[in-house]
């Protein structure tokens, strides 16, 4: 099977040969904060054939409506508005803190809540968006909001649209470091790590597989790092 | 042009801010400083200056109504309506609040927008900036550190300034987006 041929390849767990993939915080004793900031921004490139695929859909194309939930970085908006398309920028993470607090401590299974913060980050007409750069934006959602989140993405894509999702690769891993992705071109990143949060949940392949199960295909790449990359077809 | 108070007795007086200020309360002051002016009925301002200086909205000012200004404007107060300076600078300052639609040919913000804004040559967001609405411009410079929510539209600076100014217009010659970057790759 895919998945144990994945998760055996990700056992390892190497390193970037562009340099040092920061090591997430003493995992022993207590548990992490949820987020905590690094005392420096540290950056690096990272080749993403996710990245590729993701840009092979889309870049034959002119005119396509794409969305980007990392927030609004200077780097992606240009390359994605000079390929002729419209971005829409939305900072999932900023909306998450607004709506349940800098830590989440706010519950995220109450359906009020999950109403709002979906109206606050995906309210778009169904079918919106040809394409949406989601990044590792779903390891910061706890199952409830997940779900409604991945049912609104869904809706909000059109068929036949592609998603392109990060998710850690070590689920055994109670922090993992927060990232921003910059597009340096189509099948490069930056990486610029903020800090560290503790991820409600993390993913194994047959966890994706089953996430994003009501999508027409799900695709992963492999990857000698720590991150995986996940190509959604809606 | 702009003094920097002016009193409450008088803000029907508001609407032509080309009016000099009462000579006693700002005697020494340039001509660009800020109107300091509160409660005002919804109106209509328009600013023209043949010097083409900067005029100054300064932080304890609030407007509600429409804005055209025929120079460069720095608005660090509140305004909600309109604002149009369509071949001028406008720039938001940090203490800046706009609820309103812009159109400039340059926008620079360092404050919070909600609303539009179309920038015929250049959108700038700087660092701690906010702004939530859809942007048309011709170029972009988002800052790290700004906050953004909304769609960006590229348009070709032609494009932009032959624009026909109604919207009913702008609608029917763009239903859909325009693409960005035609000379860029593809």
């Amino acid at each position: 099977m895919l998945s144990d041929r994945l998760k055996s390849f990700f056992g390892g767990g190497t390193r970037s040969p562009t340099g040092p993939l920061p090591q997430p915080a003493p995992l022993g004793g207590a548990r992490p904060p949820a987020r905590t900031q690094p005392s420096q921004k540290e950056s690096r490139l990272r080749t993403s054939r996710g990245l590729e695929e993701f840009f092979h859909h889309i870049r034959e194309q002119s005119g396509l409506t794409i969305l980007d939930l990392g927030g609004a970085s200077q780097e992606n908006v240009s390359f994605i508005t000079n390929l002729g398309h419209r971005l829409y920028s939305e900072d999932f993470l900023h909306i998450m803190e607004e709506t349940f607090g800098l830590d989440n401590n706010v519950d995220q299974s109450n359906p009020g809540r999950i109403e709002y913060f979906l109206q606050q980050a995906l309210d778009y007409p169904e079918g919106h968006f040809d394409g949406v750069l989601i990044w590792d934006s779903l390891e910061y959602l706890t199952p409830p909001l997940l779900a409604a989140v991945t049912d609104r993405l869904r809706k909000i894509v059109r068929p036949d649209g592609y998603m392109l999702a990060f998710f850690h690769s070590d689920d055994k891993q109670e922090a993992v470091p927060l990232y921003t992705f910059r597009i340096q071109s189509v099948n490069t990143l930056e990486l610029v790590r903020q800090g560290m949060h503790r991820p409600p949940q993390l993913f194994n392949n047959r966890n994706l597989e089953k996430l994003f199960g009501r999508f027409d295909s799900v695709k992963f790449f492999l990857t000698r790092e720590q991150l995986r990359e996940v190509i959604v077809k809606t | 042009m702009w003094n920097k108070r002016r009193d409450e007795e008088q803000p029907q007086s508001f609407s032509p801010p080309v009016t000099p200020a009462p000579q006693a309360q700002a005697p020494t002051q340039p001509k660009k400083e800020a109107t300091a002016v509160s409660g005002i009925p919804v109106g209509r301002m328009e600013m023209d200056s043949k010097v083409g200086g900067t005029a100054t909205i300064g932080k304890a000012v609030k407007i509600v109504g429409q804005i055209h200004s025929k120079e460069d404007l720095f608005v660090d107060g509140d305004l909600e309506g309109t604002v149009e300076a369509l071949e001028h600078k406008l720039t938001i300052g940090p203490n800046g609040t706009l609820h309103a639609t812009v159109k400039a040919r340059e926008v620079v913000v360092l404050g919070t927008i909600q609303g539009n804004v179309e920038a015929a040559d250049k959108m700038e967001i700087r660092k701690d900036a906010r702004l939530v609405g859809d942007i048309r411009t011709a170029r972009i410079v988002i800052e790290d550190g700004a906050y953004f929510k909304g769609s960006i539209d590229i348009v070709k600076p032609e494009i932009a300034k032959s624009a026909p100014k109604p919207q009913a217009q702008a609608a029917a010659a763009a239903p859909t987006p325009v693409a960005a970057g035609a000379d860029t790759k593809r």
